[in-house]
């Protein structure tokens, strides 16, 4: 350990101003900071901080991910030799989404991480984590037959376009990976939608839709059990099928306080509420559907958990954080259910209330600001 | 006694070395009375070195309010007069010649006694100084009725002092000096009390003066959260307020009509072999308290607390308003994955580490390691949690970054103080420098607002 930190001490030189490796200062101090939290100590301000840093609120999100990527790989596999008619043991059904999953995940972070440290170095930032978590995020949101390069030419767009336009993490308006996944839908709609790319490498007289492909022609016979939606015995993309899983993931985010339970409790409601008012308006079938079911289906529990919580791009307010939360709800079981285009709405919800959080910010602070001048007014008269 | 206000929002940091209630006398040799204490506060020398003292003899004054004096707190020679880069005065030393001879500023009658009789007799002394007003933490403007004054009597800080043990038995000078208050001031003089850690009865039977009672974990005991709860201010009012120690010395000066600046220090932390009382003056050298007292590792001694003190040296002095010494240690060290490890040990309000759920009352030895890099604001919803106020906090963090000044003062920056968003600072995962953000937007405001 001890040669490992001598090693780094002595190589550091050669990166910093004025070193022959100058250029590449950000990628090393990545990979220093990767290895050892810096030697930094306070010198203004409070003498003690808190342990947390940047880093470890991403693993712990990354973490939070974990069950939701396994099962999405088992799921892989299970509905590949499910459309072949065979049933191997879950190790090979793992094993095959695994071997479908690497390539993807490798891709995207090393596209994403390359421009990463390529802009931290333009600027002469530090290499900011907050693509350590959407690098697999990205992946999870795809469908699994998704080509690589498509992959690569999205998360290219949703770095550069999607945040460091903007300044890099922290200060991009939309949501990174669901801009890569806006990217995908609209750039290449035929490999992201339709019945032919949710399970790998399918046998060609399979249906491969999802449920919610299914419903959107009015279809709903074979729509699985409630049980099958909330374990995730479903086609869809990657990650988001199992609302169990991700679930478990929204456990470890709320006790570990990273995300924010107001917004993730207010999608829930506002997509639930939606349901029952489309079912006492009730005019076809997708209209009456169990409003548990719309929140189990698709993309809903994973943009519930893992999207709409992103701080950065979320309303900021508490009282923000419900509007926010509630709307994203509404507005994707809205689009669902009525865009005929559209089987999924969640996407583009998240996306859209992203732009708007910062003027839900901007009501909820004018309201204190309002609070404030009447109580100064009372204070003048008296 | 009025109804409890409860306040929810904060953290009670638990931090190794409590002093323990035993005060001893610290027999210092040296003084100092450092400039860069009082903000905004522009210093004009009045004696050299060499020059003899008294307590009560004037040293400087404040070059743009020329009626603020500051005085020796000791008698005894000027020792040393030390200035720092483009001549910034930093230090007056004094050198203590034992004797403790005051300048005779004459008794006086506190009943008969009026509103500028007062003034003048703490301005000449330099016992004004501790009179401080809210917006802004500057020495309060003489020539000025604040709406209300507010003393806190406790101490939420970690290892904060008890000023129950600091006040005790000096129930009559505790009540004049109060009463020397209420002549400030056409509104209520407010004593702030804790409804379990108060006990008292110097305190608690306190006359003249409203008693209210807070209870709650940091930073229930921050003079903003009174005023905050009792009589918010609106932009262009003005707050006076100080500490228990403080009223002692105004009640003194009225009483023997001397500046006797005794005070009662806690050294405290983690690195203090035996934390306890000491007993001294004003602006006393800690060389002697920390000598064969503290560990022999890397410390930081800090004038004040963990959360808003000052870093000094092993022999510097305390800050003229601090009633504590802490000695933690540094954090200069490289820690091998530090940030994925469980870390058993580490102390976070986040649940990220095992330490909240497993170990919830553990008591910590807190080093100055920052944990990490600075980011750019990432997380929110997190200061929320500690900050009782109604006010955004993050929101007028950012406006104090671009200096809106409009904005500044519509999120109630009138209504804060830098020490309030300590907590924030503490637990930032972006570990940005909240506090002076908030100072240069306070000053920003007064310097706008003059």
């Amino acid at each position: 350990m001890k040669a490992l930190r001598e090693f780094i001490d002595k190589q550091k030189p050669h990166f910093e101003k004025g070193g022959k490796l100058e250029k590449f200062y950000s990628a090393f101090d990545a990979i220093e900071t990767l290895l050892y939290v810096p030697d930094k100590v306070t010198t203004a301000g409070a003498h003690i901080r808190d342990a947390i840093d940047m880093k470890r609120t991403m693993i712990t999100v990354f973490i939070s991910l974990i069950p939701a990527l396994l099962f999405g790989m088992w799921n892989i596999g299970y509905h590949h030799f499910l459309s072949l008619g065979e049933s191997p043991d879950h190790w090979t059904m793992f094993f095959y989404g695994f071997l479908k999953m690497l390539p993807i995940i490798v891709v995207t972070y090393g596209v994403g991480l390359g421009l990463e440290i390529v802009f931290a170095q333009i600027r002469s930032h530090e290499v900011n984590e907050g693509f350590f978590v959407s690098g697999l995020l990205i992946p999870m949101i795809v469908p699994p037959e998704t080509p690589l390069w498509q992959i690569a030419i999205a998360v290219a767009f949703a770095v550069i376009f999607g945040k460091e336009v903007f300044g890099g993490s922290g200060m991009n308006i939309v949501n990174p990976a669901l801009t890569a996944r806006a990217f995908l839908f609209f750039a290449y709609p035929s490999d992201m939608s339709g019945e032919r790319v949710w399970i790998s490498e399918m046998a060609d007289s399979f249906s491969g839709a999802t449920p919610l492909g299914n419903a959107l022609v009015g279809n709903f016979d074979n729509m699985p059990t409630q049980w099958d939606m909330f374990m995730g015995y479903m086609p869809g993309s990657i990650g988001e099928t199992s609302t169990l899983m991700i679930l478990v993931g929204a456990l470890i985010l709320l006790a570990t306080g990273i995300a924010n339970w107001r917004i993730m409790l207010s999608v829930f409601a506002g997509g639930y509420i939606m349901g029952l008012l489309f079912n006492l308006w009730g005019l076809n079938d997708y209209m009456n559907m169990d409003p548990l079911s719309h929140l189990l289906l698709g993309g809903f529990a994973f943009g519930a958990v893992f999207m709409a919580t992103d701080p950065v791009t979320a309303a900021q307010t508490n009282k923000g954080m419900y509007i926010y939360g509630f709307l994203i709800g509404v507005i994707a079981i809205l689009i669902r259910v009525f865009n005929p285009a559209y089987p999924e709405g969640v996407m583009l919800a998240i996306l859209l209330m992203n732009v708007f959080a910062p003027l839900i910010d901007h009501y909820v602070i004018e309201s204190n600001i309002k609070k404030r001048l009447k109580r100064m007014k009372i204070a003048i008269k008296n | 006694m009025s109804t409890t206000f409860k306040i929810k929002k904060g953290l009670d940091i638990k931090l190794l070395g409590t002093a323990e209630k035993t005060v001893v006398d610290l027999g210092a040799k040296k003084f100092a009375i450092k400039p860069p204490d009082f903000a905004g506060c522009f210093p004009k020398v009045l004696v050299q070195e060499g020059d003899e003292v008294k307590a009560g003899t004037q040293l400087f004054y404040d070059k743009y309010r020329d009626n603020i004096r500051f005085t020796a707190p000791v008698s005894g020679k000027v020792k040393a007069i030390k200035r720092g880069a483009k001549r910034r005065l930093l230090e007056v030393v004094i050198d203590s010649d034992d004797k403790n001879e005051a300048i005779d500023f004459g008794k006086s009658d506190i009943n008969s006694i009026n509103k500028d009789e007062v003034v003048d007799k703490m301005l000449s002394s330099g016992i004004w100084p501790l009179l401080r007003q809210r917006p802004y933490s500057t020495i309060a403007d003489p020539s000025l009725a604040p709406k209300s004054i507010f003393v806190a009597a406790y101490d939420t800080a970690p290892l904060a002092p008890d000023y129950d043990l600091v006040v005790h038995g000096h129930g009559d000078e505790f009540q004049a000096g109060l009463d020397i208050l209420t002549k400030l001031t056409n509104g209520k003089v407010h004593l702030n009390v804790d409804a379990k850690k108060t006990t008292s009865k110097v305190f608690l039977n306190s006359k003249n003066v409203q008693i209210n009672t807070f209870s709650g974990p940091h930073p229930s005991g921050n003079v903003s959260v009174h005023i905050s709860k009792l009589d918010p201010i609106n932009k262009g009012e003005i707050v006076w307020y100080l500490y228990p120690q403080d009223v002692l010395t105004i009640g003194r000066l009225f009483l023997t009509g001397k500046y006797d600046s005794t005070r009662i220090f806690t050294l405290a932390g983690s690195e203090v072999l035996k934390p306890k009382y000491f007993k001294s003056h004003v602006g006393a050298s800690i060389k002697k308290m920390v000598a064969k007292n503290v560990t022999k590792n890397d410390n930081r001694y800090i004038s004040g607390n963990v959360l808003t003190g000052e870093k000094i040296e092993k022999d510097g002095y305390i800050g003229f308003y601090d009633s504590m010494i802490t000695v933690i240690p540094e954090g200069n060290y490289h820690e091998f994955f530090g940030w994925i490890l469980p870390n058993l040990n580490k102390f976070s309000f986040s649940g990220t580490f095992p330490s909240k759920w497993l170990t919830p009352k553990k008591k910590y030895k807190l080093d100055t390691n920052l944990h990490g890099a600075v980011r750019a604001y990432v997380m929110t919803g997190q200061f929320e949690k500690v900050f009782p106020f109604d006010i955004y906090p993050m929101q007028l963090i950012k406006a104090v970054l671009v200096e809106d000044i409009d904005m500044m003062e519509n999120m109630g920056i009138y209504e804060i103080d830098h020490e309030d968003f300590a907590l924030c600072e503490v637990i930032d995962t972006s570990k940005t420098e909240i506090q002076s953000i908030i100072r240069k937007g306070l000053d920003l405001m007064r310097i706008e607002m003059s």
